[in-house]
Parts: C-alpha cells; sequence; structure tokens
C-alpha cells in the first residue's frame, strides 16, 4: 500500500519533471515544433545528458582505448562483434525478402569464424562477400512502418519509435546477452561499446565542426541516414534536384 | 554563371567583355569538360595522394590543408547552387549582398569541415562506381565507395550538374545523408528565429571559432 503510494508519487514527479523540461526546452530553442520531433524538449534534456555522459565517460575511455591498444588488435574486436552481428543482419534480410543477401551474410560468418579464428580476422570481405547493414528497425521499414516520433533514449541515443521497438529485439536476439557467465558478458558489452565509441571518435569531431545546432544536425542526419539504409541506399528522390 | 538580360541594358564595354569572357569560358571549356565519373576519380586521386605524401597534411595541419582543398577542390563546387538549396524557400527573401554573405560563410564552413574529415583519411580503398548516366545527361550522380574492413562500405554521392565551365558538385551525399538537405532545418530554424541576417552572423561566429573541437552548448 505504502509502496504504491510511494511508486505513485514517485512517477508522478518523473512525469511533472517530464513535462517541465518539455516546456522549458520548447520555449529555449524558441523553434517551431519539428512534425517529426514532437518530443524535442524531451528529447534535448536527453541528449544533453548523453552529451555529458560522453564527454566525461565514453570519450576518454575510448580515446584512451585507441591511443593504448595497438590497431591490428582493435580492428579484431571490431571484426569479432561485426561477426556476431552477421548473424543477425542475415535474418533480418530473410525477413525482407533478400535470401541472396542471407546467403552471403551467413557464408561470412561461416567463413570468418573459422578461417577467421572466431571472427577475428574478416577474411569474407576479401572473397568480396560485402559486408551489410541491417536491423529489426529497417526491416519494419521495408515492411511499411512509418519512423513515428523521434526519440532519444539515455545511454542508446537516437531513435525513432519504430527504431526502438526495432531495437529492443536487436538487443533480444542478440548472442552475447544471452552468453551465461554474466561477468564475462559485461566485459563483452563494454568492450563492444568502446570498441564502437573509438570507430565514432573521428566522426563526433566532424560533427562539431559542421553543426551550428548538434542537436538538429545529428537529428536529421540520423532519419536521413535510416531512410537510405531502409531502401538499402536507393531511396525514391523525395524532392527534384535544383 | 545566367546574367539577367531582363533588367540589364548590354553597354558596348559590357558587350566587349561578355565576349572576352565568353570566348576564356570556350577555352577553359575544352580542359575542363571531362566526364563527371573520370573528373571525381582525377580529383580524388590527385587529393589522397597528395595527403599520403605530406607529413603535415597527416599530422593534422588545418591551414594547409585547406589551402590544398582550396586549390584542387573547390573549383569543381558549386557553392551558390549548394548555399540556395539549403536556404531553399528562405533563398527569395535574401537580398543579392545577403546571398552573397551566405555563400561565402557557408562555403567556409563546408572548406573547414571537409578538411577536418580529410584529416582523419587513413589508407582506405576507393572504389569508382561506373557512370549510369546518358551522355546527353547535365545532372548526374557520381558514386564512389570507402572500402574498410570489418564494416560496411561507406557511399559518396557527388550529385553534378553541368555547367558552361565543367561538371560542378551542388551536393554530396555522405553514407545517404544529403550534405545540403542536412543543413536546410538549421538554416530554416536561425532564419524563422533570428533573420537572414542571424543566419550569417552565427555562421560567421561559428567559423571563427577554434578548429578542432567547438564548445559545447
Amino acid at each position: 500500500m505504502n509502496v504504491a503510494k510511494k511508486t505513485l508519487g514517485f512517477v508522478g514527479r518523473l512525469l511533472a519533471c517530464c513535462v517541465v523540461l518539455v516546456l522549458t526546452g520548447c520555449a529555449a530553442t524558441g523553434n517551431v515544433a519539428d512534425p517529426r520531433d514532437p518530443l524535442e524538449g524531451l528529447n534535448r534534456a536527453v541528449y544533453s545528458l548523453n552529451e555529458g555522459i560522453d564527454e566525461t565517460v565514453m570519450k576518454p575511455v575510448a580515446t584512451t582505448y585507441r591511443g593504448v591498444v595497438p590497431e591490428f588488435a582493435r580492428v579484431g574486436v571490431r571484426n569479432f562483434f561485426s561477426n556476431v552481428e552477421d548473424l543477425y543482419i542475415g535474418f533480418n534480410n530473410l525477413l525482407q525478402g533478400k535470401p541472396g543477401d542471407t546467403v552471403s551474410d551467413w557464408s561470412r560468418v561461416l567463413v570468418n569464424s573459422t578461417v577467421g579464428v572466431f571472427g577475428l580476422i574478416d577474411w569474407a570481405s576479401d572473397m568480396g562477400l560485402d559486408k551489410h547493414n541491417e536491423d529489426f528497425g529497417q526491416t519494419f521499414g521495408r515492411w511499411g512502418v512509418g519512423d513515428g516520433a523521434y526519440v532519444i533514449w539515455p545511454l542508446l541515443g537516437p531513435a525513432t519509435v519504430r527504431d526502438s521497438f526495432g531495437r529492443a529485439i536487436d538487443i533480444y536476439v542478440d548472442p552475447i546477452m544471452r552468453y551465461t557467465p554474466v561477468p564475462t558478458r559485461n566485459t563483452l558489452l563494454v568492450t563492444n561499446m568502446v570498441s564502437l565509441r573509438a570507430n565514432l571518435l573521428d566522426a563526433s569531431r566532424i560533427l562539431e565542426e559542421a553543426a551550428l545546432d548538434k542537436y538538429v544536425f545529428e537529428r536529421d542526419a540520423y532519419l536521413q541516414r535510416r531512410r537510405n539504409l531502409i531502401y538499402d541506399g536507393t531511396p525514391p528522390r523525395t524532392e527534384p534536384a535544383q | 554563371m545566367n546574367v539577367s538580360l531582363s533588367n540589364s541594358r548590354l553597354s558596348l564595354q559590357q558587350f566587349v567583355l561578355g565576349v572576352f569572357f565568353g570566348l576564356l569560358s570556350f577555352y577553359t571549356q575544352a580542359q575542363e569538360t571531362l566526364p563527371p565519373d573520370t573528373l571525381v576519380k582525377n580529383v580524388t586521386l590527385e587529393v589522397i595522394e597528395l595527403i599520403s605524401k605530406d607529413k603535415e597534411l597527416q599530422s593534422g595541419n588545418q591551414k594547409r590543408m585547406v589551402e590544398l582543398i582550396e586549390a584542387k577542390v573547390l573549383p569543381h563546387f558549386d557553392f551558390t547552387a549548394m548555399t540556395r538549396l539549403a536556404v531553399a524557400t528562405n533563398w527569395d527573401k535574401a537580398s543579392a549582398e545577403q546571398k552573397k554573405l551566405l555563400t561565402d560563410e557557408f562555403r567556409t564552413l563546408l572548406v573547414r569541415t571537409y578538411s577536418s574529415a580529410l584529416a582523419s583519411y587513413r589508407d582506405q580503398k576507393f572504389d569508382f562506381r561506373p557512370l549510369r548516366a546518358k551522355p546527353t545527361d547535365t545532372d548526374v550522380t557520381v558514386q564512389v565507395r570507402i572500402i574498410q574492413r570489418g564494416a560496411e562500405p561507406v557511399t559518396l554521392d557527388y550529385d553534378m550538374a553541368k555547367s558552361g565551365s565543367g561538371w560542378k558538385v551542388y551536393d554530396m551525399r555522405v553514407a545517404g545523408v544529403s550534405l545540403v538537405a542536412n543543413y536546410r532545418t538549421e538554416f530554416a530554424n536561425e532564419i524563422r528565429n533570428n533573420g537572414v541576417d542571424g543566419l550569417i552572423k552565427s555562421l560567421a561566429s561559428k567559423n571563427k571559432g577554434p578548429a578542432p573541437r567547438a564548445e559545447r552548448k
């Protein structure tokens, strides 16, 4: 009883905070609401939270990682996780009606897990089996599900409503998430996060350089990028060129 | 590119100048009407050749990189078209003076960003895709892929239009993200809040800021 009340009280306060954040967010930017981003105020608040975490933890750790770990080892780490990914990339290609790509993706796993020593070396690419980029969010998009509102999640970063559901399934089917010795699993997860962030160090520096308003620039880039991925690089043109 | 004939009476002097520059552009045209895909390939290979030979460029000498881009890359970009496309519907609201300032500032911003991107070039391989266009086309997309290990290739699409002085890039899509389209919302927000002059001012102050990493908001 008491606990329930307390929980309700907490949820209520959390909601109130959200409302305040949304209102102040809107007031601060003074922008007309973008129809793709109705939660802009809240998103901006989470965005700056993520920025803070990135600046104090992720970026320094990733920078050290890149400075300390030699390149061949970093490539090995990247290849290892990329190989695990290929499993469900192939599955998504199957769901999207591209069995040819599935065969290629799973051949990659076969080659890289054996000849490539547990995926540490990417032989498959040298054999002409191209790496693809698929996930459940893209599969839903391919099936005709619209973007929905743009959402920024704490720690996980930008998504749309559709991609959030997609990502939940991505995480659910990820073999690493199901790996039983929990400390090993956690080590793997953290290593992958650091490796991914390290790969993005150049990109984030370029973003700093390019954007007037990083939030807007990142959002628009994310939405354009996802659209491009759903159509595997050939989205229909939305407007005349000139 | 196109002179508005409607409101300008051509004096003799202008006429002579016009003929002179007309001939000049005809002369340079002979050199510059390389097919668009050949042009992209030549420029890309020349630039990475220069970077791979130059230790200073690799260690991130921004000034030197900007000079390289100014000399080798910029002549093949149509910045007025890029700015017009990014400013979109607000372009007509800008005066000629404002248009010029906007173009200059946007150009500086893009050059800085581009030089920053090139500085992170290591030794990726390029795959120049065959051009899919008819010889009569005047608006084409040239596709280049950057091959990297353990990740899917990054695509670079150059949207190019044919002009009197050869093919010019008017938009560039990196991994499907159009540079011009990505600035559209930012520019529209800024113009809505602070007018065209506000956008010019914020671009200028962005360009004056420190080079490698801008301050966080």
